[in-house]
């Protein structure tokens, strides 16, 4: 237990500590509820949807936790870079604790960040359909991170240097965020991009954060929770296999 | 205490380590000597559980640290060859955090982490963020880090790299006392003949994976009829200088660099 804790401790004194990174990676999520929120406003109300800020913030609530969740997951690619996973590598620690206190540490920096756009988002214009509901946002804000930052882990244990990195932010984290019901609607897609919104993990994330927080849901919140809570399941026991294979 | 026969590493078709066989006693001081590119990191790697051997055996403490890891994890500390230590933490941090993991009890830890920092007169800069340091502060923190946990068996895998002679002869000295009072193994590997002249037991010498002679200080510069050991390292290794591989650990710092603000 104490060994997670400190892990996790770890963690998040390396988010606390960089506030730049804190502040910088607020800059997008801000840009796009102001640049899409209010652009895309008329044209969304003229369809007869109602305020399009309102459909988008959660959204990008979810965006903003993506992509804390997969950097730090990813943060290991440093720590092997500069010699700080062998120390952890060769302790007599099991290595499923090592993997369990990075992305409980990793996950609890994204639900900040996602509860910090959340706050923003408010102060720009949205409004919280109940503030009962906002413990079940807390809750799907929690899960999205641990998915994210677990496979963030996972992916940085088959990787040893950033060459990769790139090409998982493309071919990764943008398709799960743009496919994801982030920024439209999943109601009458195309068949095509229907498939795509279902099988994409974030897509339960953001279904649950509309229904917590706006009171409309695709899916239903059920099954967003079994959903998220299985692969989330899912990835930390395959995480922790390849996390447990790492040569330095 | 440790104890290796026909150990092979192979990297694709490079044979790093190549079928080497040595045993270390209890509370002995080893020496692990050879050129750069000889196969003495790669050999402590697969000692210590970070890479696993492509054939032959290994007992930690009578343990196989194949099938059971931790419990090997346990039994040894050790002071890498690159830094390990976390730039973003405080030096007490990095304390904190290797004796939380190495599970020294609670009651000790406070007391050993000041002991031990005020040893390499880091006590001072305890709050001090690791990345401020030198070069030479960071190589002391983790020395100190590595005598943390009182292990059975301590790797040291050239400690010294960087050190000034009078942190040089201090560490030693603790080396030496923690191996009489507490019988603590060291295996340790250096490029300074003279260190290991003066604090081996036994030396083993490794070149191009290969064990090609072993003994004690006196036995090595019998053996070659040469005054110190430096004559008789070189004497058994050949003059050429070896070339070894460059990682990309260069490449990546200088990446960090651009990305940080100062």
């Amino acid at each position: 237990m104490s060994t997670i804790y400190i892990l996790w401790l770890r963690q998040v004194k390396r988010y606390l500590r960089s506030r730049s990174r804190i502040i910088g990676s607020l800059g997008q999520p801000i840009l796009f509820l102001v640049a899409l929120g209010f652009g895309f406003g008329p044209i969304y109300q003229r369809a007869g949807q109602g305020s399009y800020i309102e459909f988008l913030a959660p959204g990008i609530i979810a965006m903003s936790i993506l992509f804390t969740a997969i950097f730090s997951g990813m943060e290991m690619i440093w720590d092997r870079q500069f010699g700080f996973l062998k120390e952890t590598l060769v302790a007599p620690v099991p290595r499923i604790n090592i993997m369990l206190g990075r992305v409980l540490g990793g996950a609890t920096a994204a639900v900040f960040q996602g509860i910090i756009v959340m706050i923003i988002s408010i102060i720009i214009g949205f409004h919280i359909y109940s503030f009962l509901l906002l413990f079940g946002s807390l809750l799907f804000m929690i899960l999205i991170s641990l998915f994210f930052t677990a496979l963030g882990t996972a992916i940085a244990s088959m990787l040893s240097d950033f060459q990769g990195f790139q090409l998982i932010i493309n071919f990764i984290v943008m398709p799960v965020f743009f496919l994801s019901g982030a920024l439209f609607p999943l109601k009458g897609l195309p068949p095509a991009l229907n498939f795509i919104a279902t099988i994409d993990p974030l897509s339960y994330g953001v279904d649950g954060l509309h229904y917590t927080l706006t009171g409309n849901s695709h899916f239903g919140m059920g099954i967003d929770v079994i959903v998220l809570c299985v692969i989330t399941f899912a990835v930390l026991v395959t995480g922790s296999y390849l996390f447990s294979k790492i040569e330095v | 205490m440790i104890k290796v026969t026909n150990l092979i590493k192979k990297f694709d078709d490079f044979t790093a380590v190549d079928n080497i066989s040595f045993n270390v006693e209890k509370a002995e001081i080893f020496g692990f000597l050879g050129p750069n590119g000889a196969g003495k990191s790669t050999t402590i790697k697969m000692l210590t559980t970070l890479l696993h051997p492509t054939s032959g055996e290994i007992e930690i403490d009578g343990i196989n640290p194949r099938l059971h890891q931790d419990k090997v994890r346990a039994s040894f500390g050790i002071v890498f060859q690159d830094p390990s230590l976390d730039d973003e933490l405080t030096a007490y941090e990095n304390m904190q955090f290797h004796a939380v993991l190495y599970k020294v009890p609670k009651l000790v830890r406070a007391k050993r982490i000041e002991e031990l920092m005020k040893y390499v007169e880091l006590w001072e800069k305890k709050n001090e963020l690791v990345k401020n340091f030198s070069g030479g502060m960071k190589r002391r923190l983790e020395i100190a880090r590595g005598f943390l946990h009182h292990p059975k068996i301590i790797f040291l895998d050239e400690p010294t790299l960087g050190l000034d002679p009078q942190t040089r002869n201090y560490m030693w000295k603790y080396v030496q006392n923690l191996n009489n009072q507490e019988q603590t193994t060291v295996f340790f590997t250096t490029h300074y003949m003279e260190e290991a002249d003066r604090n081996a037991d036994r030396i083993a010498i490794i070149d191009r994976g290969k064990i090609i002679a072993s003994g004690t200080p006196e036995q090595l510069k019998e053996q070659t009829k040469k005054e110190s050991l430096e004559d008789a390292f070189l004497e058994l290794t050949g003059h050429a200088i070896r070339e070894e591989e460059a990682s990309g650990l260069d490449k990546m710092r200088t990446m960090r660099n651009a990305w940080r603000r100062k």
